[in-house]
């Protein structure tokens, strides 16, 4: 995309507001600077743009097809409309089918009300999913020493994949395989630990927008009670000696 | 570096070299054929013709498909300067009898070889017009020399010495040819914008993924007449400009690949391809690209990251490939038959391809016939041929007594045609406008056997198990439509389950990525609207339909 030039020099109409926009700017870059809410799951800023999420598409007046907010140059005059009902209702299906997809039981997730992927769905007001749950079993990579990556709620955004290239300049994450069946690979398909490229630098998992990648210890059920150390020091005072403990597991 | 090839040359040696023999033997060697036993076929009627000692006298000549695969393997006697004999049902041991009876003075052609005659008149050839197809089953596709003899590789030198790249534009404008890949986009409009854009390269693909399941039209062209789509590629490179050319077939297409690499070696050889080509200024540089056998990659942009290395995902667009194509530089994309297309037009000028079709839809199309019916192969048919014409001339009805059904076009894109529109002319708007589409050329004709429901079913799981992953709706949408088509084909689905079909339906179509998504639901949505009864006689609460939600 080209760089924005200094003065906008193109007007388009989003929502019937009016909105100077730069050339070689998207749709969304525009609606954002006007303070106009488009829904996104796959776009981040300073990232390439991907465009496989859908739930940014607007239509465009005189275009039969709905177009990627993120993905779509603002051109001078164009008519957006970003919410109608057919648009809400996309947006709407398609956050059902990432529910549905994946296993998303947000109650004993590490991303419990810090999740994208959960607030679009409060804000699209999905308080039931109408799809058959798939209840896929896609393994979590717990080998790398600071972070987990839970495939079953990876949304496929590819926001780590390009991160870690484009940013850390790492490459370590891919996706692999097809269909239904595509999955985020480390490196050729080896256990994130093992990587050799990862640097361990965390960016990935900053920018992951579900609970898929994690720091670990952050989790739930991985909070570790050690109930017998109230005991163990009552003893070691009344005793006054202090037995070296058996490390918990 | 051999002289430029003298193609008049070439033809003469050629028409010497057949004029030696008193009859050809043509074996068909292509796909259906060879499935049918072609093979041992071939085998024993080069036996045969040696043990007869008729070496001298009856030369056997491999050749691609002759189109009535249904009635393979198939073979052609063309007696020098007389009318060709065509031969169905050709077993090893009806091939041997059939030499047999070839010698001047052998006695009369027994039963075995007369009941396999075929009537070249009969509705399955009338109706046919072979342009694409024109040399399917007359040459052997191995040998540079026939194809030459038969007037290959004329329309380039004609291109070359006597035309500027705009003149070829032009004529390519006049003929009206229409993409063959399934949109229908003008070709000269395409090549104008590759024309008119600039760079170092520019590149020319040639689109043979032909994913469909059932269609075997461009793998045909390809395997049986590998010049034709290499000179087509020439033309279409000289007229935009284009150095370096791509030709895309999937790994599947084993024979295809080995044809046509071997073709351009031998194109090469002669000089009608890479450097100076016929000693003009034009150089091209072509070389096959073998795709693993992705749908997806059929898509231009997911042809494109595939044959740069990548994984074969598409990518929005614009840019389209004629901006930004390979390696980011402009890139035209056409189907194979496509550009086989276009040493026709060239060579025997535009207005004998416009004068063949409809006003919006010229020339012709070809079709894998498949199906219930009594005929069924590889045929090429002007456009604005009625569905009718097809099944009932062309296919000679429906096999077994039964009944026609719907005619699906278009494969997994596409759509069904019910009994009521059988006479709609196949041309790209009417087919559009009954929400099927003409596609690459797939045909599948279905009697009243088959449930329409389980139709829709089958190409839902083929887009759902070759959708590529990238965007939401086609990846999870795919799955949960196939899902519902289950419950409803399985008798468990709910008035509630067909209307979440149809709003999910929607929800793909509109925001998919790409075309597979965006086409996914075709299928489902044309039996829905020709067929709709069969979903509702499916529902557990079917008597409710229309009624309450269940
Ligand atoms: C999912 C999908 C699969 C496709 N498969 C093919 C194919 O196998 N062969 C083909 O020529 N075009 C295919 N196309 C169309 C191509 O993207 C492209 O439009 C075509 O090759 C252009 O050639 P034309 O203008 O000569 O028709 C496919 C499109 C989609 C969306
Ligand atoms: S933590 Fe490793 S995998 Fe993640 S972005 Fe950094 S280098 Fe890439
Ligand atoms: S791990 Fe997270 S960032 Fe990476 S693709 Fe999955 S959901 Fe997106
Ligand atoms: S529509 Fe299907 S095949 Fe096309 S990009 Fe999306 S997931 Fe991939
Ligand atoms: S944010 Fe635009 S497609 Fe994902
Ligand atoms: S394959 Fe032989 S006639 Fe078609």
């Amino acid at each position: 995309m080209a760089r924005p030039r200094a003065q906008p020099d193109a007007a388009v109409t989003i929502d019937g507001a009016p909105v100077r926009v730069f050339s070689g700017e998207s749709l969304l870059a525009a609606a954002n600077r006007a303070g106009i809410p488009i829904p996104t799951l796959c776009a981040v800023q300073g990232l390439s743009v991907w465009g496989g999420c859908r739930v940014c598409v607007v239509e465009v007046a005189g275009d039969h097809t709905l177009r990627p907010a993120c993905a779509t140059t603002a051109v001078d005059g164009m008519e957006v409309t970003t919410g109608s009902d057919r648009l809400v209702e996309h947006r709407r299906q398609i956050v059902e089918l990432l529910f549905a997809e994946g296993n998303h039981v947000c109650a004993v997730c590490v991303s419990n009300g810090a999740c994208e992927l959960q607030d679009l769905a409060v804000d699209l007001g999905v308080d039931h999913i109408r799809f058959a749950y798939q209840h896929p079993d896609r393994g979590v990579d717990l080998s790398h020493p600071r972070y987990g990556l839970d495939h079953n709620r990876c949304i496929l955004c590819s926001r780590c994949v390009r991160t870690c290239a484009e940013i850390e300049g790492a490459n370590v994450w891919a996706i692999a395989a097809r269909g239904a069946g595509s999955r985020l690979v480390a490196e050729l398909d080896e256990p994130w630990g093992e990587s050799t490229s990862c640097t361990s630098c965390g960016k990935c998992v900053a920018v992951c927008p579900t609970g898929a990648l994690f720091d670990k210890g952050t989790g739930v059920g991985e909070m570790r009670h050690d109930r017998d150390v109230i005991g163990f020091l009552a003893a070691a005072r009344e005793q006054g000696e202090w037995h070296d403990r058996e490390q918990q597991p | 570096m051999a002289a430029a090839l003298d193609l008049d040359v070439v033809t003469a040696a050629e028409q010497t070299r057949r004029g030696r023999y008193r009859q050809r033997v043509m074996v068909c060697q292509s796909i259906s054929c060879l499935a049918a036993g072609a093979q041992a076929t071939r085998t024993a009627i080069e036996q045969a013709t040696d043990e007869e000692g008729l070496g001298h006298d009856v030369q056997v000549v491999p050749t691609g498909c002759m189109g009535l695969c249904s009635r393979g393997p198939l073979a052609q006697v063309v007696p020098r300067g007389g009318a060709p004999t065509l031969y169905g049902d050709v077993t090893a041991e009806a091939g041997r009898q059939l030499v047999a009876s070839l010698p001047r003075r052998a006695p009369p052609p027994p039963a075995a070889v007369t009941d396999r005659v075929l009537d070249p008149d009969m509705p399955f050839f009338a109706c046919q017009r072979r342009f694409v197809l024109a040399n399917a089953g007359r040459i052997d596709p191995e040998r540079i020399e026939d194809y030459v003899a038969e007037g290959g590789y004329r329309a380039m030198q004609t291109a070359l010495q006597s035309m500027a790249p705009d003149d070829v534009i032009e004529a390519i404008a006049a003929s009206g040819l229409r993409g063959r890949g399934g949109a229908g986009y003008p070709t000269a409009k395409k090549w104008r914008l590759l024309a008119a854009a600039g760079g170092e390269h520019k590149y020319v693909v040639a689109n043979g993924d032909e994913g469909d399941p059932g269609a075997f039209m461009d793998r045909t062209v390809m395997e049986d007449d590998p010049h034709r789509v290499l000179e087509g590629i020439a033309l279409a490179a000289y007229a935009t400009g284009a150095d370096r050319a791509f030709l895309y077939v999937r790994a599947e297409f084993a024979r295809a690949v080995e044809r046509l690499d071997a073709a351009i070696r031998a194109a090469r050889r002669h000089r009608l391809l890479g450097r100076r080509v016929l000693g003009s200024d034009f150089s091209l540089d072509v070389s096959v690209r073998i795709g693993a056998g992705a749908f997806v990659c059929g898509e231009e942009t997911a042809l494109m990251a595939s044959v740069e290395g990548g994984r074969g995902t598409p990518r929005l667009r614009p840019p389209y490939p004629t901006e930004q194509g390979l390696w980011g530089a402009p890139t035209v994309i056409n189907n194979v038959e496509t550009l086989a297309n276009v040493p026709g037009i060239i060579g025997r000028g535009p207005e004998a391809f416009a004068a063949i079709g409809t006003s919006a839809s010229n020339g012709t199309k070809v079709f894998a016939l498949a199906g219930s019916l009594v005929n069924t192969g590889l045929i090429e048919v002007p456009m604005g041929i009625t569905l009718r014409q097809i099944v009932e001339d062309v296919g000679g009805g429906i096999a077994g007594g039964r009944a026609f059904k719907a005619a699906q076009t278009g494969g997994p894109s596409g759509g069904c045609i019910p009994a009521e529109l059988l006479d709609t002319p196949m041309d790209y708007e009417r087919l559009q406008a009954l929400g099927s589409i003409m596609g690459s050329g797939g045909l599948i004709v279905m009697d009243d056997s088959v449930t329409m429901p389980e139709v829709a079913r089958y190409f839902m799981e083929f887009c759902r198990d070759e959708s590529c992953g990238k965007c939401v709706p086609c990846r999870a949408g795919t799955v949960q439509l196939v899902g519902l088509l289950d419950r409803i084909c399985t008798g468990a689905g709910t008035t509630r389950d067909l209307a979440q079909l149809e709003s999910l339906g929607q929800t793909v179509r509109e925001t998919s990525l790409c075309g597979l998504g965006q086409t996914a639901p075709n299928p489902l949505f044309s039996t829905l609207e020709h067929f709709r009864g069969e979903y509702l006689d499916l529902l557990v609460d079917g008597d409710t339909a229309g009624g309450e939600d269940g």
